[in-house]
């Protein structure tokens, strides 16, 4: 799969392809992708954070995870998409290995960060994800107030700057503060569903970890409060890498520069520029997958 | 529903599948008299329904019985206890002589037994929070899922139904033999730890699964240990529920008295089990004590009739104090439950 992480050659000759024949069919899902020249060309080809090399995953003896190769850059976003139980979110759990939390989970091969096998005996998966923050698909605040819930991975991390600063700072980035300035001392669960899916990227964030796991972070949220989850992970684009799962593919196609297509079985299948896969995938079935077909 | 549409559908004229029909102007116009539109559906609703009334019926009347035998009970003992509950009786130590309970006399009542039953229950109450919650934390939080565990949880369940006398035995032979602690408060306290536990340890684990995964997994995604995440996150959700489950079992142990007479507390004594250490009093965890069960049975075998009285007082007082912990109990749940 690492091999259709996209070149310069490769992107060229899709859109030949493309052009030629299934041009219309694959272009339908999004209004986005007009332009027939992706922009990724000008864009020099940015460092791996994230390597898979053969990672699999069993629940006991069922294999929800077929090796998996893939190199995901620093500072872009990628998106995860797939059929529902095809294994996006156990693969995003095996990046911070939350994976460790479910008894029944073995993973298999290797997984690196920055070159370090998170797997390895010598990592602290505490520490990975000290540097990997996650948000989850349904908003998760704990019962504290605001500013208990972005400060918590200051506390424990002992975060030696000031707190109070920090705080506010992950909020403004979270697009939360003008919101919930006044009221930093109230419950974070007294809330809106959106309001606090932003405060748990508040929280995620305040702690500067380099990655951002998002597993469908917008799906519990109605559209009001998706379009401003979207449009915040455009702007943490800009610092942090964001991986992202999402089951949809309008929204895939909008925020991510990348694009991972597991289908069932667990499988990844295909891999490579967002723009690419959505005009013109390499493989059949990644084509039938978005243009609806199934899924 | 059904029955209206269909006959509206008899009106209209064929293949008109979007004439929407005006209401009830149809109906009216197809027979004048309503004819039953449900008059078809299903067997005999009008049976099930009867069985249904009866049904609740004879739950309700269930209900009654448990109440009405309650109220005569706690009606009997309130009536006999009239006016014996004074405040020497609380603060007095008994007495053989049944003048000295009247009022006027020279004061006699429950004072040693009470204290005795309040320390038992401090104490039991502080080694079965380390113990059960330590226990719950561990098995539910930690223990990985296997056999053994299983095993473990099944067994906890069964010794939550060991007869109490059983814990009494143990702790005669455990705490009062072998450990040496003899007669004494500490032998009685962790008796009934024991005899508690298992009921702790399950309802604990109960508060603990209520905690939602969610929580735990938000903590560890910010970099939380183990330790951090039940410190911080399982813990403070899961602590009301703990508490409403102890006190719970507390209250069930402050009324038994087989466990404390094999482990050999008096059945009556004169002095509270406190020791004065330089003027402060301190709880004697080595020396004798009475409870208030005991009391009241010694109380309850003597033959003057008026000693019934003075033991009706002392249920008064042990349930009294069993009142007071439920309702602590369910105040933390409310308390809690509304966030
Ligand atoms: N904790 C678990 N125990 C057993 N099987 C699981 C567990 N979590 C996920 N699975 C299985 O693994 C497969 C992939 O699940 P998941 O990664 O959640 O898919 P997705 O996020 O793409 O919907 C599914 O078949 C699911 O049933
Ligand atoms: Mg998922």
């Amino acid at each position: 799969m690492s091999d259709s992480y996209s070149t310069t050659d490769e992107t060229t000759d899709s859109e030949a392809a493309n052009s030629t024949d299934t041009g219309t069919e694959a272009r339908r899902p999004g209004e986005t992708l007009d332009e027939t020249t992706p922009s990724i060309q000008e864009i020099p080809e940015r460092e791996t954070v994230i390597e898979a090399t053969d990672l699999t995953v069993h629940y006991g003896d069922v294999e929800a995870l077929k090796p998996v190769n893939v190199r995901l850059p620093e500072q872009e976003v990628t998106a995860i998409i797939g059929p529902s139980g095809c294994g996006k979110s156990t693969f995003l759990r095996c990046i911070n290995r939350m994976n460790d939390m479910v008894d029944a989970a073995r993973v298999g091969g290797e997984l690196r960060y920055r070159g370090t096998n998170v797997y390895g005996d010598e990592v602290d998966p505490v520490a990975l994800r000290r540097r990997i923050g996650m948000v989850f698909q349904k908003p998760n605040p704990f019962p504290k107030s605001i500013y208990d819930n972005v400060a918590y991975g200051l506390k424990i991390q002992g975060y030696d700057g000031d707190i109070d600063a920090r705080v506010e700072e992950s909020l403004r980035n979270a697009a939360l503060w003008d919101e919930v300035k006044n009221q930093l001392d109230s419950s974070g669960l007294d809330l809106s569903g959106g309001q606090q899916q932003r405060l748990c990227i508040a929280r995620a964030i305040a702690p500067d970890p380099e990655v951002i796991l998002m597993d469908e972070p917008a799906s519990a949220l109605d559209p009001v409060a998706t379009a401003k989850v979207e449009d915040l992970i455009d702007e943490l684009a800009e610092e942090y890498t964001v991986i992202i799962v999402t089951h949809n593919m309008q929204q895939a196609a909008r925020i991510s520069d990348k694009t991972a297509v597991f289908l069932t079985g667990g499988k990844l299948v295909e891999f490579g520029d967002t723009n690419r896969i959505f005009e013109n995938p390499e493989n059949q079935r990644v084509e039938d997958y978005i243009t609806g077909k199934f899924g | 529903m059904t029955g209206s549409s269909s006959s509206s559908d008899d009106a209209r004229t064929d293949g008109d599948e979007l004439a929407r029909p005006e209401g009830g102007d149809h109906v009216r116009t197809d027979g004048g008299e309503h004819a039953n539109p449900f008059a078809t559906v299903g067997d005999d609703i009008e049976r099930k329904q009867r069985i249904g009334r009866v049904f609740v019926a004879v739950c309700a009347a269930s209900t009654l019985v448990g109440i009405v035998a309650l109220v005569v009970l706690l009606a009997d003992v309130l009536l006999e206890a009239w006016g014996w509950v004074t405040l020497e009786f609380l603060t007095y130590p008994p007495s053989r002589f049944i003048e000295n309970y009247y009022p006027g006399g020279r004061g006699a009542g429950i004072f040693p037994a009470l204290v005795g039953s309040i320390l038992l229950i401090a104490l039991t109450a502080v080694f079965t929070m380390v113990l059960g919650v330590g226990a719950a934390i561990y098995l539910e939080e930690y223990a990985a899922e296997s056999r053994l565990k299983g095993f473990i949880e099944a067994n906890i369940s069964n010794l939550a139904g060991v007869p109490s006398i059983v814990y009494g035995l143990l702790g005669l032979a455990v705490f009062v033999r072998f450990a040496g602690f003899g007669e004494s408060l500490l032998a009685g306290a962790l008796t009934l730890t024991l005899l508690i536990l298992p009921i702790v340890i399950v309802s604990s684990q109960e508060a603990l699964r209520a905690v939602p995964d969610s929580q735990r997994h938000a903590a560890y995604g910010v970099g939380a240990t183990d330790w951090e995440v039940v410190r911080d996150v399982v813990l403070p959700s899961a602590l009301p529920g703990i508490m409403t489950g102890t006190i719970l079992s507390l209250s069930r142990a402050i009324g038994e008295t087989a466990p404390l007479i094999m482990v050999g507390a008096a059945t009556s004594m004169f002095r509270a089990p406190i020791e004065d250490v330089s003027g402060i009093p301190v709880p004697d965890l080595f020396g004798p004590f009475a409870a208030m069960p005991m009391q009241i049975f010694d109380w309850a075998r003597l033959p003057e009739g008026d000693f019934q009285h003075v033991a009706a007082a002392g249920i008064v007082v042990l349930l009294s104090i069993l009142l007071l912990m439920n309702a602590t109990a369910i105040l933390i749940r409310n308390k809690y439950e509304t966030r």
